[in-house]
């Protein structure tokens, strides 16, 4: 029987453990924020994730541009902000980006002329299914940092062109989780609507709660991107032309002239909507033949 | 010349008695094909990101590997009193440094043929195709890159008395060139007089690691490197691996062996 005791004594001291193990851990769960962390990045790195979120977006910029992108010590001359990561060739943002990114210049001396041939030193920018290599990065960006909202356009966008829209719908439903009053997300998936699921219905739902979202953030002294103003209410604008609503089109592109930087083009369009408005008018008289 | 590699035989077989290399080793392996495994987007043609991170932990495992391995050689040499009958072989302390520095410096490449064979493997089985030559390009680079490295270390253990110390001033060092060496000439040019001449004059002196640094060139696959720039940053690396070594016998000639 003494042989047993030290086993008895470790058996009941197992079994109190396991019990209160039952019991506190339902009560543990709340105890702390870290313990609800839903992934191992945030139990481990807890806030301090969003330090390195950028960084990764970045890395998604470098691999877009294979290689050669400015150091901090170019970034003076250089490209900023996200925007070329989206823009269309002959875009102005495009241009500006062509010319930005222009940065190493003709080298200082004979160390940084030989040096240049082990680097990247020509601007390109991926193609063909390559593009896809920019988007693990915007994955862990996202993981890292699910509040930073250009992560989910610019993945979502880079997904659109690779015929990935079903995958693009989940990561923008997934950011507007993360971010609800967030217009850009909005527009995406606006986009997404109209341009893969043609369902005008549900993009005019996107695209209004859009401007409603924006026209929040402007009121509460946020300064909201007058860029997306301009794309939110373009792209309802031909949606509500396109099923006939053409007060709405007009009141829509006088609310983008505010915010784009090319307002002449705007103002032929709306002139261009007054004259069709005014001979679809009841009691106008029909177009001389 | 049978000496020096006779020295060198020992620190190789030393490489793999010791555990360092396999820890490494396996922490690259087993992160890479974890990160490898994983699908974004349900994209299987995405490989570049497991190359750069294959690819950084390479980096990060030769230079761990060079500077721990020579950084304790004659200090461990000193401590366990073996420097002694070696020298009264009779092995000039000459002989000593280049003995270490050999040794040392193959330890490095057996480890980073290991290291390129598997980072090929995985490259080529996801991408399916197999740029031998940037491949051997890249890791003759860091080789000789490596070469100083391994140099500047042997240096060190003259120099400072504790290997810890010398391994991370080294680090530093070598971390700091690789960062920042690329940009003085950039940095001295913001200064202003005398601080431009003496950054500009640091600029020319350090030895330029960062052009043997072409992971990007593999990464997002570039052309070859020419083969004429190969051999110039290859001579670079010899003369600053000799100029090191020589510093080094300078100070171990008539340094006191007793602790």
């Amino acid at each position: 029987m003494k042989r047993l005791v030290p086993y008895l004594i470790l058996g009941l001291l197992a079994v109190g453990c396991f019990s209160l193990a039952t019991v506190l851990q339902a009560r543990a769960y709340g105890w702390s924020r870290r313990a609800q962390a839903d992934n191992i990045l945030k139990v481990l790195l807890g806030d301090g994730r969003r330090l390195f979120a950028n960084h990764f977006f970045i890395q998604a910029d470098v691999s877009f541009h294979s290689g050669y992108y400015p150091s901090i010590f170019d970034q003076a001359r250089a490209a900023q902000g996200s925007r070329h990561l989206t823009a269309e060739e002959g875009d102005p943002a495009h241009e500006e980006h062509e010319k930005s990114m222009d940065f190493l210049g003709p080298p200082r001396d004979w160390i940084e002329r030989f040096g240049r041939h082990f680097m990247v030193t020509d601007h390109t920018h991926l193609h063909g299914d390559n593009e896809s290599e920019i988007l693990p990065w915007l994955k862990i960006s996202a993981e890292l940092d699910p509040q930073k909202v250009e992560t989910y356009t610019v993945a979502a966008y880079w997904l659109r062109k690779l015929n990935k829209a079903p995958e693009a719908e989940e990561f923008l439903r997934e950011g507007l989780r993360n971010n609800p009053n967030s217009h850009e997300i909005l527009f995406e998936l606006g986009r997404l609507s109209a341009e893969y699921h043609h369902d005008p219905a549900r993009a005019r739902k996107m695209w209004e709660l859009g401007l409603r979202k924006w026209a929040d953030q402007e009121a509460a002294g946020q300064k909201p991107d007058l860029f997306h103003l301009d794309q939110l209410a373009v792209h309802l604008a031909r949606l509500e032309e396109k099923e006939g609503n053409l007060v709405r089109a007009i009141e829509l592109l006088q609310l983008a002239i505010k915010a784009t930087p090319h307002p002449e083009a705007l103002q032929r369009q709306i002139e261009e909507l007054e004259q069709r408005r005014a001979a679809h008018a009841p009691g106008a008289s029909p177009p001389a033949r | 010349m049978n000496t020096i590699f006779a020295l060198a035989n020992v620190v190789i077989k030393e490489l793999y008695r010791r555990k360092d290399f396999y820890v490494l080793f396996v922490l690259t392996a087993v992160l890479t094909l974890l990160l490898g495994s994983v699908s974004f987007f349900q994209d299987i043609k995405v490989v570049r990101y497991v190359k750069e991170i294959a690819l950084l932990l390479i980096w990060i495992s030769a230079l761990v590997i060079a500077i721990a391995t020579t950084a304790r050689q004659l200090p461990a040499e000193r401590e366990h009193r073996t420097i002694f009958p070696l020298l009264a072989k009779p092995v000039t302390r000459g002989q000593v440094i280049l003995g270490k520095f050999v040794g040392c410096w193959l330890a490095c490449g057996l480890a980073l043929v290991v290291f390129y064979l598997f980072f090929g493997v995985v490259s080529g089985s996801r991408e399916h195709s197999w740029p031998v030559l940037n491949w051997l390009q890249a890791f003759w680079l860091q080789w000789s890159m490596l070469g100083i490295v391994v140099a500047l270390v042997l240096l060190g253990s003259i120099v400072f008395t504790a290997p810890s110390s010398n391994a991370t001033i080294c680090f530093i060092l070598v971390l700091g060139i690789l960062l920042l060496g690329r940009h003085l000439n950039q940095v001295a040019l913001q200064q202003p007089e005398p601080l431009r001449s003496v950054v500009y004059g640091l600029y020319f002196f350090i030895p330029h690691l960062e052009w043997y640094d072409v992971r990007d060139l593999i990464i997002y696959d570039h052309q070859l490197i020419g083969w004429g720039d190969c051999a110039l940053a290859s001579l670079y690396a010899g003369i600053y691996a000799a100029l090191l070594l020589f510093g080094a016998w300078l100070l171990f000639r008539r340094k006191p062996l007793h602790l």
